[in-house]
């Protein structure tokens, strides 16, 4: 069943046209890795995909909704579209059961003992039921992103969305994080996420699509993008990160 | 120059001394509730000017910055006088020397506290919006819930200089014969012939009143430098 449609989406910036037709279906429960260059368009594609950025034109639909339709209550939407930052964005006056349960009492309408309790359990789930009182400036950087993690799943997304979710930790801290998507995925959670984490896109990912200049060059299992890459572009782009 | 000092009309340790003092206490209180109403309008309106200046549409913010730029450049002195004599005639709205007081003064100073409104939340990362919206937050609930708090923070430093600076501007209402602290001191003057010993009162009272705020704001700034 396709959960994720987005066909023919372009994003330009003034001049820059930074997404040139993009076509995308996303099967319910498939686990996505974007890679491309820094500038291939990866994170627009992604903001996109819960309008954080406005396409400038073609359609995404997510669950059933045409999130480009006026008529969309984009902020009802968003709720099934749980979205992981690199920079955590997490808020910083806030405890870290806080920042799990704003939106669950403000947005999702929960009462504050309903919105606590499923906020613990999301924090159980990533491992982080003990930190609960601490704020974001208490944890280190895998702790506070496993919090931005659990914030966006206490909501019950149908997609999460995932933006460079390890580029700004120290290495010792990226193992945390991915281990917490890899529960996700088990969990059977449809997940779409850009990375530089290889090791993410090879051994976890169902599908792997590769960007260049706003388009998709190529898409193919891991095996395939990995091993035998058909396009120039994806070749010498795994060529570079394979040789580092 | 023949001046006959004469420290006795305001000194604590005589009786004449410590019933003009009394009498200029007095005008303190008026000067603090002056204050306080005239701070308390400004913040709300300069943060609702700041939000307008935030605005999607250009009129919109049009608007917030003709406000903000027209108001800046008005002494509040002109300011005090136009809204107790002017508004009358102009548009038949008599106010008492307290309300135009307030409405002068805050009229004046929520065209700075507009502008340290918006500093305060432009300051704020993108980041803490997108966290937020991504999450289904309306703008509004963003900004009340996540993004004010943190940009009040930032600004409280701010938001205390302009509070002392209101502190002392109130001396402006003296000018439409409001009683406060200013215009007690102009009547012990006038009547014991020495100004400069009742102004250097009001000036010390000035001085061990707005002392502690001030250092309170090098506080508040010493914080937030450590916390950031």
């Amino acid at each position: 069943m396709t959960l994720l449609s987005v066909s023919g989406l372009t994003k330009r910036f003034g001049q820059n046209e930074v997404l040139r037709g993009i076509d995308l279906e996303v099967s319910q429960g498939e686990r996505i890795a974007i890679l491309g260059a820094s500038g291939s368009g990866k994170s627009t594609l992604l903001r996109c995909l819960n309008r954080l950025e406005a396409p400038s034109s073609g359609s995404v639909v997510v669950d059933g909704v045409d999130l480009l339709d006026p008529r969309t209550d984009i902020n009802h939407a968003r709720q099934r579209i749980g979205m992981v930052f690199q920079s955590f964005n997490l808020y910083p006056h806030m405890t870290a059961l806080g920042n799990v349960t704003l939106a669950l009492r403000k947005v999702a309408g929960k009462s504050r003992s309903e919105a606590d309790a499923l906020g613990r359990a999301a924090l159980a789930r990533v491992g982080l039921a003990d930190r609960a009182g601490h704020t974001p400036g208490q944890l280190s950087g895998g702790q506070q992103q496993r919090v931005a993690i659990a914030r966006a799943i206490a909501l019950e997304p149908r997609v999460m969305l995932f933006d460079e979710p390890t580029s700004a930790l120290d290495p010792e801290l990226v193992g945390s994080v991915l281990g917490v998507m890899r529960d996700l995925r088990e969990s059977g959670m449809t997940m779409l996420v850009v990375s530089h984490e290889m090791g993410f896109a090879r051994n976890a990912a169902d599908r792997v699509v590769f960007m260049d200049e706003g388009a998709i060059v190529e898409e193919g299992t891991p095996g395939v993008i990995f091993e035998a890459p058909g396009h120039e572009r994806t070749r010498s782009f795994i060529g570079q990160i394979q040789r580092h | 120059m023949g001046y006959t000092w004469g420290w006795y009309v305001v000194s604590p340790w005589s009786a004449k001394g410590q019933t003009n003092l009394a009498f200029l206490l007095s005008g303190l209180g008026w000067t603090v509730s002056l204050a306080l109403c005239a701070i308390a309008v400004s913040v709300v309106l300069g943060l609702a000017i700041a939000l307008l200046g935030l605005a999607k549409h250009r009129l919109v913010r049009g608007v917030s910055r003709v406000y903000v730029e027209a108001l800046r450049s008005i002494p509040m002195l002109v300011m005090v006088l136009w809204v107790f004599y002017g508004l009358p005639v102009v548009l038949g709205i008599t106010l008492d020397v307290f309300a135009a007081g307030v409405v002068a003064l805050a009229l004046c100073d929520s065209a700075f506290e507009a502008e340290i409104f918006r500093a305060g939340i432009q300051s704020i990362e993108r980041g803490q919006w997108d966290g937020a919206r991504a999450l289904g937050m309306r703008w509004g609930q963003a900004m009340r819930r996540i993004i004010l708090p943190q940009a009040l923070k930032r600004m409280t430093p701010a938001l205390t200089n302009r509070a002392i600076e209101i502190f002392k501007m109130s001396t402006l209402a003296s000018a439409v014969a409001y009683v406060e602290l200013l215009q007690q001191a102009k009547l012990i003057a006038s009547l014991n012939f020495n100004p400069i010993e009742a102004y250097s009162a009001v000036a010390v009272i000035f001085f061990v009143f707005l002392w502690p705020l001030v250092q309170f704001t090098y506080l508040l700034e010493r914080r937030l430098k450590r916390d950031e």
